[in-house]
């Protein structure tokens, strides 16, 4: 997959120009920072309240990664609870398709009333993720080769075996795009039960500054702190690209590398 | 040749009122190599799956003279976990059984030389071409050394030479391993070569209508089909084929 270098240098060029444009605009027209801040200047903010925008942008992170983890591990479980038994996924698939159609903007406010602001924040962002995983490893589950199992069947495998010998490893290109999707829902949660729980939030995250930045009329920062929050869904695009690719380029077509 | 299996009646109606199956009567012998031949959806394959113990007959009875053998099955895809190298592809059924890679590796390292895969061990199954697949599926199906080898169109996909290739490797393997072999064809010229008898389907649902001894040999080679012998079996079996279908 040898990329030629137009390949990169287009795409970063455009991104350039998009910048740079701003910045002329800004600076042309002499519009005020409190309207529209120019990118150096949101770049000079970055570095001036980086103190506290690293303790919040480690305050966020840390929040998605601990739903998407508690998703992950729930959302498989109940997967391969399902896979296990039709009633009890004819049961409970509502509960989840419930979760799941409803706004979490919606939930964030009730869930404030019954737990605290940290806790509400995380079950939220547990919540948006957690759908995408199961729905991908229950279909994961499911589509394993009817062959395979006949084989499995013929060779008197138990279903402890065929779990994991089968069904887990044919789940794994599903979970895996579940999980993607996931990564950037968590962080989204995350973000809407912040500023649901607006000033009453004291775990500071990036959500948080925004709110707090917005209050004060302090634009520059706003800016930044959201420039922090695109940076930190795509590097969690980019980290669970990454990992299919390791896990899946030697044997699934998703991760296929288009040899000549 | 003693019979290893008797199906006696056997319907097969399945949940959505096919009837794929209506009073088939086989018998599988002792060593012998039998080939299924019928029309397409005739239940060839349900017989098979029935044999394997993957299927239940909806009536009728079916008896194991001496117990159920170890069976191999080989699909009409090579049907490999496409996760896992040759090497543990071929592990599986041992693998199922208990074994470790380490107790395994010497009789996975045979089949893959049976079947003349040696060097291919650690490549993955999209690496392989259709018929180096069918080989590993062969292998696969042999490393337990069965008793009773089931195969479902397993070459049906595969290109003439390969084809005929593999007939020869199967008769081979078939001579080495002293199994008995159940080989589900449509192609009535494959079905000659190989088999010492061969069992042609009616159309659904499926029964024998006909049974053909091929009283030549085993193993063959080429030659085979220059004889009188091979024109005269293909003529009978050929003929069988199309009263059964012309039946329906
Ligand atoms: N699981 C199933 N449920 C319902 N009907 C089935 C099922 N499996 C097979 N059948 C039907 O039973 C009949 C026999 O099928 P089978 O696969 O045994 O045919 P076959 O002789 O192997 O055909 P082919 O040569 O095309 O593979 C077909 O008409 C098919 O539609
Ligand atoms: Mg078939």
């Amino acid at each position: 997959m040898r990329r030629s270098f137009a390949d990169y240098a287009l795409p970063l060029l455009v991104f350039l120009a998009m910048i740079g444009l701003w910045e002329a605009l800004v600076r042309i027209n002499d519009i005020p920072p409190y309207v529209l801040p120019s990118p150096s200047l949101i770049g000079v903010t970055l570095v001036k309240d980086w103190g506290t925008l690293s303790g919040s942008l480690l305050v966020t992170l840390q929040i998605t990664f601990q739903a998407l983890l508690a998703a992950t591990v729930g959302g498989v479980a109940l997967a391969i609870l399902f896979a296990r038994s039709r009633w009890i996924e004819r049961s409970f698939f509502p509960f989840a398709v419930v979760l799941q159609v409803t706004p979490i903007v919606a939930i964030a406010p009730l869930l404030l009333v019954y737990l605290d602001a940290n806790t509400a924040v995380l079950v939220c962002a547990f919540l948006v993720a957690f759908f995408p995983i199961l729905s991908n490893m229950a279909l994961g589950l499911a589509s394993a080769d009817h062959n395979l199992i006949d084989l499995f069947e013929l060779y008197k495998a138990s279903r402890w075996k065929q779990l994991i010998l089968l069904r887990l490893p044919a789940a794994l290109p599903y979970f895996l795009g579940g999980l993607r999707i996931a990564g950037g829902l968590a962080l989204i949660g995350a973000i809407v039960a912040e500023i649901a729980a607006g000033s009453a939030g004291q775990g500071a995250g990036l959500a948080y500054r925004i709110v707090e930045a917005g209050y004060r009329l302090n634009i520059p920062r706003m800016f930044a702190a959201l420039v922090l929050i695109s940076a930190s869904g795509i590097l969690i695009y980019l980290v669970f690209t990454l990992l299919s690719y390791v896990l899946l380029s030697r044997w699934h077509d998703s991760a296929r590398e288009r040899g000549l | 040749m003693a019979d290893m299996l008797s199906l006696r009646g056997v319907d097969k109606v399945f949940a959505t009122g096919a009837q794929a199956l209506g009073g088939l009567d086989l018998d599988v012998r002792e060593g012998e190599f039998l080939s299924l031949l019928g029309p397409s959806g005739c239940g060839k394959s349900t017989a098979l799956r029935m044999i394997a113990g993957l299927s239940q007959p909806t009536r009728g009875s079916m008896e194991w003279r001496a117990g159920r053998p170890e069976i191999g099955f080989v699909f009409q895809d090579a049907v490999l976990m496409p996760w896992a190298n040759v090497f543990d592809n071929v592990w599986l059924p041992l693998r199922l059984t208990g074994q470790s890679r380490a107790q395994s590796a010497v009789r996975i390292e045979a089949a893959l030389e049976l079947v003349g895969l040696d060097g291919f061990a650690k490549a993955y199954p999209r690496e392989l071409s259709g018929g180096m697949k069918m080989r590993v599926s062969i292998a696969r199906a042999m490393v337990l050394r069965p008793a009773l080898l089931l195969m479902d169109e397993p070459f049906a996909a595969l290109d003439e030479i390969t084809r005929l290739k593999l007939n020869n490797d199967l008769l081979r393997l078939k001579q080495e391993l002293g199994a008995t072999v159940v080989f589900v064809t449509h192609s009535v010229f494959e079905s000659v070569y190989l088999s010492s008898r061969i069992a042609v389907f009616s159309a659904r649902p499926g029964r024998v209508v006909a049974e053909i001894e091929v009283d030549a040999p085993l193993p063959r080679d080429d030659d085979f089909r220059l004889t009188p012998l091979y024109g005269h079996a293909c003529k009978e079996a050929s003929d069988a084929l199309h009263k059964a279908m012309g039946e329906a």
